[in-house]
C-alpha cells in the first residue's frame, strides 16, 4: 500500500490548527469560492462550499464561475436547543441563507445558500445564541447524538447529560474558529479552561477521517447506534442507568465500484459504567488517531482500522490507553429505529410533541407553513426543542397550561396534518443531494416524496397501508441518510438511477443487500411491487418487511460489512 | 510594391525554380499576388506536405511540445495526466499540461502532439471540466486537424451502460477531423492504474519518433483571396457564438457575440470598433405600419431605390431613434399639438421628446395622416451601429468578439427594443450572417511600449475593449502591468467575463482587479468609489507612467470617474483641484488618458 499521505493530511498539517488562509479567502472579492485548500479546512468550522448544480453548466457558458454558496451546519449536542436558539436560527436562515432550515440525520441544523460575503455574519449570528458550528463537519468528532424519547425521564436526562459531556470533551480546542469568525472573541463555552491553542486529543492533524458518536436508550434505536464510529447503549436495570455497552466501528460510507469500501455495523466492545465514558471515548479516538489509515481517505474510517487489525487488538488498545476495564456487554433489545410521533407524557407529567418534517426541511410551502408556525410556537414555548435523529422535531417539556395554545398553532399552520402521512412516509429519510451537494449523483430530497406518492398506492393495494417500512434515499453512496440500514435503501448511481438495497433490519440491526443495480423509477416500482404483494400475503405475525425478505430468501442475509458486497462479487 | 522588387525566399527552391517563379509573378498587381499566394497554399495543403518535408536541423518550440489535456471529475484523470507530463518532462520533451476547462479550443490548430485523459459521467456525459471543449469539438466550429497526432485514455466505470462513452466519442471525433491516432484508444475501468500506466508508457515510447517525423515547417493553410472590406463594402460575417453572459438572476441580458472574419482580410487593433449593419425589430416595423394605417407593401423610394414600405422601414430607415428633423416633418403632417410644442421651443421638452421617444411613440402620441412616401421621407437613414471590439485579433486570428447589452424596456405602455442590440441578441443565431466593417479608433489604443502599465476603468459593457487589451498584452507577452476596475449591479449575475478575469489574474496577465457591485449591499458602490479607495496605489501607478483608459457610459459614469481621478491626483499628489485637473489634461494630451465613452 502506498505510504504517501492523502492530500487532506498535508492541508491539515500546514493549517496552523485549522486557520489555513481562510481569512484571506474570505477577503478575496473576485471569487465567491474559497481557495481550494481552505475548502477542506472550512469543514472543520462547520462550513461546506457548494454550488448550485442546476446552474453549473449554464454559468460555464456564461463565463461565470459556478454559483457558489455555503452550507453551514450548527452543532446541537444531543439535539437539544432552546426556543431562543430556534428563533435565532430562523432569523439567520431568513436573513443570510435561503430561508429554510434543514434538520439533519445527526440532530444538527443546516442552513443552505449562504454566499461568501454573508458567511461571517451568518456564523456570528449563530453564535449569538451560544450555538456554534465548530466541528460540525471535518475529521473530528461531529455532533454527538442522543435519543429524544421521554418514557424514562431520569434516564434520558442522564444520557443527554453524558452526551453533552462527551461533546464538550471531544470539541477541538483550537482558537482559530473564534479568530476567524468572531474576531477573536471567545465564547463562554463550558470547556474553555483548556490551553488556548493546542489540541490535547487530536494533535496537529486531527483524525484521519470524520468520526461520529451517539448514545441510545433501548428499545428504541432512533440514533441508529450501529452506524456510528462510537456508540453508547444505555443499560437500564430496575429503572436506573447502570452504564453503557460501548459500540465501535460503524459507518455507512462506501464508493460505487470499489468493493474494498463498504458500510459496516458497529461491534459491541463491552460494558462500562457512566463515570468511565470519557476515558474510553478518548482512548477510542486516540487509537483511531494513531492507527487510522491516513494514506487513503476511502479507507480511513475507524471501521477499516478495526477490520484490518481485529476487534480484540482494538479492545486491548482501548483498555490500555484508558485504564478502564471493559466488562462483558449487558443484555438489551431494540425494536425500531424510527421516531414516536404525536403527544406523549413523561413520568414527571410534562408533554412532548413529535412532529413529522419530511426530509427535515423546515420551510413554508403553500398551506404547510412549518417555518412560520414553529416561529410562533418558539415565541411562546417555555421548554425545549429536540431535533430527532430522523430529521424530525420534538416540541419538548410543554407545560400542561401551554399545551392548548401549541395545539392550536399546530393546527393553524397545517403542521398537525403532517402526521396524517402514510407509515412509509413517516419512516422515510432523504439526504439533500441536488442541487447543492457536490457529491450527489442523483436526486434525493427533491425526488423521494414523489416516489413515496407512487409506492403508497401499491402498499395500500397490498393491504399494507399502515405498515411501517423504513425507506431511505441518498444521492450518492456516502450514506448521509443511512440507506444501507433502511428496509428499502436507494442509493444514487447516476441521473435518475439508483441501486436498490433490501433486507435491512427494522431496528437498524442488519445491513441491506444489493437487490437491483442502476435502475430508474419504473424498474424500482416493478421490483418492489411483487415483493409488497408477497409480504402482504405471506408475512409471519408481526414480521417486518426486511426480515421477511431475508427469511424468504429474496435477499441474502448480510451478516457483516465485509460481506456486504459478497453477492455482487459472486455475480461478477 | 512591385512583384519584381520583392526578394524571393530561396531556401526551399533551386535556382531554376526560383527564376521561373520570379518570371511568372512579374508584373502582377497586389490583389493578383494575394490570390496566387492563396492558390499555392491550397495546393500545398492538398498535397499533404509534412510527410515529405526535409528533416529539420532544429526544432521550433511548437513542434516538440506534447500537450496533455485532461477532463476529470474525481481527480483520477488529472493524476494520470500529471504523471504523463512529469515523465515526458524527465525525458526532456516540452510539455504543456492543462485542464480542458482552461484550454482554449482555438489553440487546437497549432498543436502537434496531443494526449487526452478523459472520464465519462452519468449517462455517458463528459466531465464538467470538459463540457465546453466537448461541445466545441462537436460543433461546426471545430477545425480540421490534419497533421496532428493524438492519443486518448478513457476513464470509466463498467457498471454504467455507456462505459467510457466520452473517451470513445473524443477518439473518433479527432480522427474524423483528420487527426492521426498515435495509438488505439485505451479504456480504463474503476481500477484504472494498470491500463493508465501502460498507456503513459506507450505514449512516451512513441513521442521521440513522432518528433523526428513532425515537420518543423509550419503547415501551409489555404488562404482565401481577400478583397478589401470596408464601409462601402461590408463583410458578411458568420455568427459563431451568441451567448448570454449574465446569470439567471440578472436584470440585464448581455451577450457575448463571436463573428467569423475568416477570409475577410479585415484587420483591427484592440480599442477599435466594429460597425454592424442592423435591421429594425420586425415587431416594431409592423406596429409602426399599423399605427400610421398604411399597407406595408406600398412601394416607396429610398435613395433612388424602390422598395416596399415594410422593407424600407426594416432595413433602410431609422425608427428606433427620433430626431428633431423627424419631429418637424411629423408636425407638418398635421399634429397641431406637436407643432405648437416645437414652436414653443422649450429645450427640456424637446430633448425629452428626442431622447425619450422612439418614432412609434411620437406617432402614437401625436396622431397624423401621412402616406408611405411622406413617412419614408421624414425618417433618417438607418446607420450602422458601432461596438467596441472585445477581442484581440492576435489571440483570435479569424474572429471578432462583441459584448452587447440587449436593450429592451417598457415605455408608454408597450415594449421597446434597441435596433442593433436586439438584432444581434435576438435575431442572429449561430450560423446566421451580419454585415460588418472595422472602424479604427486610434484615440483609444494600447501604449506602444509594452512595458508601460495601464489602468482600465470599464463598468458594464464598457469592459469590452479591456478584454481585448488584456488578451492582446498577454499574447504579446507585454511586461507592463494591467489593472482593471469593473463594476455592475450584482456579483452573482453581472460579473461579465468573470472566469476569464480569474484566469488572467492567475496567469499574471491581469495584475489587479477591483470590483464594485452596486446592488450587493444597502449602500451603492460604484467604480469611482473603488478608484478613491485605491487612490494611493493608483496615484503611484500614474506617477510611474501608467496610462488610464475609460470606456462606457458618457452620461454619468465618465464624469464621475473623471472627478474621482481628479480627487485622487489632488489628494495623493498634494495639489489643488485645479492643478489636478491640469495634470489630467496633460495626461490626455500625452495620450496617457484615453476615453471611449458613448
Amino acid at each position: 500500500m502506498s505510504r504517501i499521505l492523502s492530500d487532506v493530511e498535508r492541508i491539515k498539517a500546514a493549517s496552523r490548527h485549522l486557520r489555513g488562509t481562510l481569512a484571506e479567502s474570505l477577503a478575496d472579492a473576485v471569487t465567491g469560492a474559497l481557495a481550494e485548500d481552505d475548502t477542506q479546512l472550512s469543514k472543520f468550522h462547520g462550513i461546506y462550499q457548494q454550488d448550485d448544480r442546476d446552474q453549473r453548466s449554464e454559468r460555464k457558458r456564461q463565463r461565470l464561475e459556478p454559483a457558489y454558496s455555503f452550507m453551514i451546519r450548527a452543532r446541537v449536542p444531543a439535539g437539544i436547543c432552546t426556543p431562543a436558539q430556534w428563533l435565532n436560527m430562523d432569523r439567520v436562515a431568513t436573513e443570510k441563507a435561503n430561508g429554510t432550515i434543514r434538520l439533519t440525520t445527526r440532530q444538527a441544523f443546516q442552513l443552505h445558500g449562504v454566499i461568501k460575503s454573508g458567511l461571517k455574519a451568518a456564523i456570528a449570528g449563530i453564535n449569538r445564541e451560544m450555538m456554534d458550528t465548530l466541528a460540525a463537519c471535518g475529521d473530528v468528532n461531529r455532533n454527538v447524538m442522543a435519543p429524544t424519547l421521554y418514557d424514562l425521564t431520569d434516564v434520558h436526562r442522564q444520557v443527554q447529560a453524558d452526551a453533552r459531556r462527551l461533546s464538550d470533551h471531544l470539541t477541538p480546542a483550537t482558537n482559530a474558529y473564534h479568530e476567524i469568525w468572531l474576531d477573536g472573541t471567545k465564547l463562554p463555552l463550558e470547556n474553555d479552561d483548556r490551553a488556548a491553542d493546542v489540541e490535547p486529543i487530536y494533535g496537529r492533524t486531527y483524525l484521519p477521517r470524520k468520526f461520529k458518536s451517539a448514545f441510545v436508550v433501548p428499545p428504541q434505536n432512533d440514533t441508529d447506534i450501529y452506524s456510528q464510529d462510537l456508540g453508547f447503549i444505555a443499560i437500564v436495570e430496575n429503572g436506573q442507568l447502570v452504564g453503557y455497552n460501548v459500540t465501535v466501528g460503524g459507518g455507512m460510507g462506501m464508493a460505487h465500484g470499489e468493493p474494498e469500501t463498504y458500510p459496516r455495523l458497529a461491534d459491541i466492545l463491552g460494558f462500562v459504567t457512566p463515570d468511565n465514558i470519557l476515558a474510553v471515548a478518548e482512548a477510542v479516538v486516540t487509537t483511531q488517531r494513531d492507527h487510522g489509515d491516513r494514506t487513503n481517505r476511502k479507507h480511513a474510517r475507524l471501521k477499516y482500522t478495526i477490520d484490518d487489525r481485529g476487534i480484540d487488538w482494538f479492545r486491548a488498545e482501548v483498555v490500555e490507553r484508558s485504564g478502564v476495564a471493559v466488562a462483558a456487554p449487558r443484555k438489551f433489545a431494540f425494536t425500531s429505529n424510527g421516531d414516536v410521533y404525536g403527544w406523549q407524557a413523561d413520568a414527571a407529567g410534562a408533554w412532548h410533541y413529535t412532529l413529522f418534517i419530511q426530509n427535515g426541511r423546515v420551510a413554508d410551502t403553500g398551506d404547510r407553513r412549518l417555518l412560520a408556525g414553529l416561529r410562533r410556537i418558539a415565541a411562546l414555548h417555555h421548554g425545549e426543542f429536540r431535533l430527532t435523529p430522523n430529521q424530525n422535531l420534538t416540541i419538548s417539556s410543554v407545560r400542561d397550561e401551554d399545551r392548548e395554545s401549541i395545539e392550536s398553532l399546530l393546527t393553524e399552520f397545517g403542521i398537525e396534518n403532517e402526521l396524517q402521512a402514510s407509515a412509509l412516509r413517516l419512516n422515510s429519510l432523504a439526504c439533500v443531494a441536488f442541487p447543492t451537494c457536490g457529491l450527489a449523483m442523483a436526486e434525493s430530497e427533491r425526488y423521494l416524496p414523489s416516489l413515496i406518492d407512487t409506492l403508497e398506492g401499491h402498499l395500500i393495494d397490498a393491504g399494507l397501508g399502515n405498515e411501517p417500512i423504513t425507506i431511505r434515499m441518498t444521492g450518492c453512496p456516502n450514506g448521509c441518510a443511512r440507506p444501507y440500514i433502511g428496509e428499502i435503501g436507494l442509493v444514487g448511481k447516476g441521473p435518475g438511477t439508483y441501486n436498490l438495497y433490501l433486507g435491512a433490519g427494522f431496528a437498524g440491526e442488519r445491513l441491506g443487500c444489493l437487490y437491483r443495480e442502476n435502475i430508474g423509477e419504473t424498474e424500482i416500482i416493478e421490483a418492489l411491487l411483487p415483493l409488497f404483494e408477497a409480504f402482504g400475503a405471506a408475512r409471519a405475525d408481526g414480521e417486518h418487511f426486511g426480515d421477511f425478505l431475508v427469511r424468504t430468501g429474496v435477499v441474502r442475509e448480510v451478516t457483516a460489512g465485509r460481506n456486504f458486497h459478497a453477492a455482487e462479487v459472486a455475480h461478477g | 510594391m512591385r512583384a519584381s522588387t520583392a526578394p524571393l525566399l530561396t531556401l526551399p527552391l533551386d535556382g531554376g525554380q526560383s527564376e521561373r517563379l520570379r518570371q511568372a509573378l512579374a508584373g502582377l498587381t497586389p490583389d493578383q499576388l494575394q490570390w496566387v499566394s492563396g492558390y499555392a497554399a491550397g495546393l500545398a495543403a492538398a498535397a499533404s506536405v509534412p510527410a515529405q518535408a526535409a528533416a529539420p536541423s532544429t526544432l521550433s518550440d511548437g513542434a516538440n511540445t506534447l500537450t496533455v489535456l485532461y477532463g476529470s471529475q474525481t481527480g483520477n484523470g488529472k493524476g494520470v495526466a500529471e504523471r504523463l507530463a512529469a515523465r515526458a518532462k524527465e525525458k526532456g520533451f516540452g510539455v504543456s499540461l492543462q485542464s480542458l476547462a482552461d484550454y482554449k479550443p482555438s489553440q487546437l490548430k497549432r498543436e502537434v502532439l496531443l494526449s487526452f485523459v478523459i472520464s465519462t459521467h452519468g449517462e455517458g456525459e463528459p466531465p464538467d471540466d470538459a463540457e465546453l471543449f466537448h461541445e466545441y469539438l462537436f460543433s461546426k466550429k471545430a477545425p480540421t486537424l490534419a497533421g496532428i497526432r493524438y492519443s486518448v485514455l478513457a476513464l470509466g466505470d463498467s457498471s454504467y451502460i455507456n462505459f467510457c462513452q466520452t473517451g470513445r466519442e473524443l477518439d473518433q471525433r479527432l480522427a474524423d477531423l483528420g487527426a492521426l491516432r498515435l495509438q488505439p484508444l485505451a479504456e480504463c475501468d474503476v481500477d484504472y492504474e494498470e491500463v493508465a500506466d501502460r498507456w503513459v508508457g506507450d505514449v512516451l515510447a512513441r513521442v521521440p519518433d513522432l518528433i523526428s517525423a513532425t515537420s518543423p515547417v509550419p503547415q501551409l493553410r489555404a488562404v482565401t483571396v481577400a478583397p478589401r472590406f470596408d464601409k462601402n463594402r461590408p463583410f458578411h460575417a458568420e455568427v459563431l457564438v451568441n451567448q448570454k453572459i449574465t446569470g439567471r438572476h440578472s436584470s440585464k441580458d448581455v451577450r457575448h457575440i463571436e463573428l467569423s472574419l475568416e477570409g475577410s482580410g479585415l484587420h483591427y487593433e484592440p480599442g477599435d470598433a466594429l460597425a454592424v449593419i442592423v435591421r429594425n425589430p420586425p415587431a416594431l416595423v409592423q406596429q409602426l405600419i399599423s399605427a400610421v394605417g398604411l399597407d406595408g407593401a406600398t412601394p416607396v423610394d429610398v435613395a433612388g431605390e424602390s422598395l416596399s414600405l415594410e422593407t424600407a422601414l426594416s432595413e433602410k430607415l431609422e425608427i428606433t431613434a427620433t430626431s428633431t428633423g423627424f419631429l418637424k416633418a411629423w408636425a407638418a403632417y398635421g399634429s397641431g399639438e406637436l407643432k405648437s410644442l416645437l414652436e414653443q421651443g422649450d429645450r427640456a421638452v424637446l430633448s425629452e421628446l428626442v431622447d425619450g421617444h422612439q418614432v412609434i411613440d411620437i406617432v402614437r402620441r401625436f396622431p397624423a395622416t401621412v402616406d408611405a412616401a411622406g413617412l419614408a421621407s421624414s425618417l433618417r437613414k438607418l446607420g450602422a451601429r458601432s461596438y467596441s471590439i472585445a477581442s484581440s485579433q492576435r489571440a483570435n486570428p479569424d474572429e471578432v468578439h462583441l459584448t452587447v447589452a440587449a436593450v429592451r424596456y417598457d415605455a408608454f405602455g408597450s415594449e421597446h427594443w434597441g435596433a442593433a442590440s436586439t438584432h444581434l441578441a435576438d435575431r442572429l443565431g449561430e450560423g446566421d450572417r451580419v454585415f460588418v466593417y472595422v472602424e479604427p479608433n486610434s484615440r483609444f489604443h494600447l501604449p506602444a511600449d509594452d512595458s508601460a502599465d495601464i489602468v482600465m476603468i470599464g463598468p458594464g459593457t464598457g469592459v469590452a475593449p479591456f478584454r481585448a487589451f488584456v488578451e492582446e498584452r498577454a499574447e504579446r507577452g507585454a511586461q507592463g502591468r494591467n489593472w482593471l476596475f469593473f463594476g455592475d449591479r450584482t456579483f452573482g449575475s453581472d460579473f461579465l467575463y468573470q472566469l476569464e478575469w480569474q484566469r488572467h489574474l492567475k496567469s499574471g496577465a491581469l495584475a489587479r482587479l477591483d470590483l464594485a457591485f452596486s446592488r450587493d449591499q444597502s449602500e451603492k458602490v460604484y467604480v469611482q468609489d473603488r478608484i478613491r479607495a485605491q487612490g494611493k496605489d493608483l496615484y503611484e501607478w500614474i506617477r510611474s507612467g501608467a496610462s488610464i483608459y475609460i470606456c462606457g457610459d458618457s452620461k454619468h459614469m465618465a464624469g464621475d470617474v473623471e472627478q474621482a481621478l481628479v480627487d485622487v491626483i489632488a489628494l495623493h499628489g498634494n495639489t489643488g483641484a485645479a492643478e489636478a485637473k491640469a495634470r489630467l489634461k496633460e495626461l490626455r494630451r500625452d495620450g496617457r488618458y484615453q476615453r471611449d465613452v458613448y
